[in-house]
């Protein structure tokens, strides 16, 4: 990415203050006081059951579904208080059926905040090509329209559509569920990378935990009726589910996802001891959980580890294993 | 009431079957013998009887589908807005489509007299139905997350209307409006039974005088007025919306 614009790299914190929708004639509010900070820059995942207002409680932010008790705050600013319009060209919102406009070109597409905002031709043109080199798509497919592109395409063009006019705050909402498992993986990994250049404050609703735990700094675990049950970085629910509903969402797999959280160079390793030349060799980017299988697949209790230079540089045990997951973190 | 209303009301300028002999028709010519279809009439004919009656049938069409386009395009929008006016317009328009056409252009004499207005009243009553039905079908088929994408974007409900609603029901409004032009094209000629204008008035000359030539040839004219139209708005069509033609290309 070049050429930044004069507003690049905004981020606004995001304050939810005792948040609350309620239904009239339904007894159990669809969000519940949901209090919580996301701070600037960063991924907060809404995770949960069906039912448990993860998506109530996102749309809350741009005013789709209006708050019924306690406030949001975007840069201490109310959403209330800000004229609902403009508040939502400020907000980047995908969602999982894309939703782009059929009868408009990509181009077009992309260009449609940029237009209610005013900018002027040159700008526009300029920050479409931007954009479509930012999310992995030509230059040509500004001219093509959403019927000619592939699921995948298309949530490119969502994703650049929501992001044409820089806002400091994107909503997601399953932007990725609709798509065949690797293609989904490919999008995870690019928008992760494009989040680390862009920098901006992202909620992330998804029933996947997986996609949770790979995106979010933050996952914030909703339970039925919109209550708050646990709001923790990855590593923290999955080494301390707050009770036994977070343990449950999160999976009995949870030790086992916590070691595909952390690569072998993030970790102290044992010194190279003698006897283990024919132990498997990993590189040290691998994740733990990776180096773990291949340990029981080769049924070795021990792997060597290779440095960035190649040569082994210290080695991991099954038991180093298990007491890294018992560490407090 | 019966056909001599329409020659009460006539206002035909020539007189065709006791011209039989005429310049070009001679003695035991096409005309003379009373053909099924005789050119030489038609070349004569054009200028006083054929072009103006299509100009006038033109008119008429027009007239009809632009005032029944309004009322209808303003009630689909209503009733898209409001779903309990959907039932009492399509009722009312399913009503008007339902009685017979000589029948109600007849119920309309009391009222507006032998007029134009009486003719028009009557067309712009079959046109509603259809152009209420599809374009409020094509308002109510735009996709939800495309509208939900909008509003999130922060695209006012006119801007929404205006940029997304209306053009995605655009096909639907078009097809409903090539019904409806075709359909108002045929039933003008019918409406020649009030007043004498339109391709009905030769269509009705032509089968009182028992000439074949002259309703042969408006009724072909009628018919090729029809396809013309629709053509010309196929054309229109494809040419607003062009995103409608395109097709995966990879």
């Amino acid at each position: 990415m070049t050429a930044p614009e004069n507003q690049r790299g905004r981020a606004a914190e995001i304050v939810f203050d005792r948040a609350t929708k309620r239904y009239p004639g339904r007894s159990v509010p669809a969000v519940s006081e949901l209090s919580m900070t996301i701070p600037a820059g960063e991924i907060c995942c809404l995770v949960g059951p069906s039912g448990g207002g993860k998506t109530t409680a996102m749309k809350m932010v741009n005013r789709l579904i209006d708050i019924t008790d306690g406030d949001i705050r975007i840069d201490e600013q109310s959403v209330r208080k800000l004229n609902v319009t403009e508040l939502r060209r400020g907000i980047g919102y995908v969602i999982q059926q894309v939703g782009l406009f059929p009868h408009m070109s990509v181009g077009d597409n992309i260009a449609t905040v940029p237009k209610l905002l005013g900018w002027d031709k040159k700008r526009t043109q300029a920050r479409i090509a931007e954009l479509l080199e930012l999310v992995g798509l030509e230059a040509g497919d500004a001219d093509r329209y959403p019927a000619q592109l592939s699921g995948g395409q298309r949530q490119r063009v969502g994703l650049a559509r929501a992001m044409a006019a820089d806002p400091p705050v994107m909503l997601m909402d399953e932007p990725f569920g609709a798509i065949d498992p690797i293609t989904r993986e490919r999008l995870q990994d690019e928008f992760l990378r494009l989040h680390r250049e862009v920098r901006k404050t992202v909620i992330f609703v998804t029933h996947d935990i997986d996609e949770a735990i790979k995106i979010g700094d933050h996952i914030a675990t909703l339970r039925e009726g919109g209550v708050l049950a646990q709001y923790d970085t990855p590593d923290r629910i999955l080494a301390a589910p707050a009770d036994d509903f977070v343990a449950r969402f999160v999976g009995a797999d949870r030790g086992l996802k916590r070691l595909a959280l952390r690569r072998l160079d993030e970790v102290e390793l044992e010194p190279l001891a003698d006897g283990y030349e024919g132990a498997p060799t990993v590189d040290r980017t691998t994740t733990l959980r990776d180096a773990l299988s291949l340990m029981l697949t080769e049924g070795s209790s021990v792997c060597l580890v290779r440095g960035a230079d190649g040569t082994v540089t210290g080695m991991l045990t099954v038991r180093r294993v298990s007491e890294l997951l018992s560490e407090e973190t | 009431m019966g056909p001599h209303l329409f020659l009460a009301a006539g206002g035909h300028g020539k007189v065709v079957i006791p011209d039989f002999g005429g310049p070009s028709g001679g003695a035991h010519g096409c005309i003379a013998r009373n053909g099924l279809f005789c050119w030489s009439w038609v070349d004569e004919h054009w200028g006083d009887t054929l072009q103006p009656a299509l100009i006038q049938h033109l008119y008429l069409t027009a007239i009809a589908v632009a005032i029944g386009f309004t009322i209808a395009f303003f009630a689909a929008l209503l009733a898209h807005r409001r779903n309990w006016f959907e039932t009492p317009f399509g009722l009312f328009s399913a009503f008007l489509y339902t009685i017979p056409s000589l029948a109600l252009f007849q119920l309309l004499v009391p009222f507006t007299g032998l007029s134009v207005t009486t003719i028009e009243i009557g067309l712009v009553g079959y046109t509603l139905l259809i152009l209420f039905r599809n374009t409020l079908t094509g308002l109510r088929e735009v996709p939800e997350d495309v509208i939900e994408a909008a509003r999130g974007m922060g695209l006012s409900p006119g801007q929404i209307m205006a940029r997304v609603e209306l053009p995605l029901a655009l096909p639907a409004i078009m097809a409903g409006l090539r019904i409806a032009t075709v359909t108002t094209i045929s039933l003008a000629t019918v409406a020649a039974y009030i007043t004498p204008l339109g391709l009905g008035k030769p269509i009705f000359y032509g089968l009182q005088s028992s000439f074949h030539t002259e309703f042969m040839a408006t009724g072909a004219l009628a018919i090729a007025l029809a396809l013309a139209a629709d053509v010309l708005l196929v054309t229109a069509q494809r040419a607003l919306m062009p995103w409608t033609r395109m097709r995966r290309a990879t």
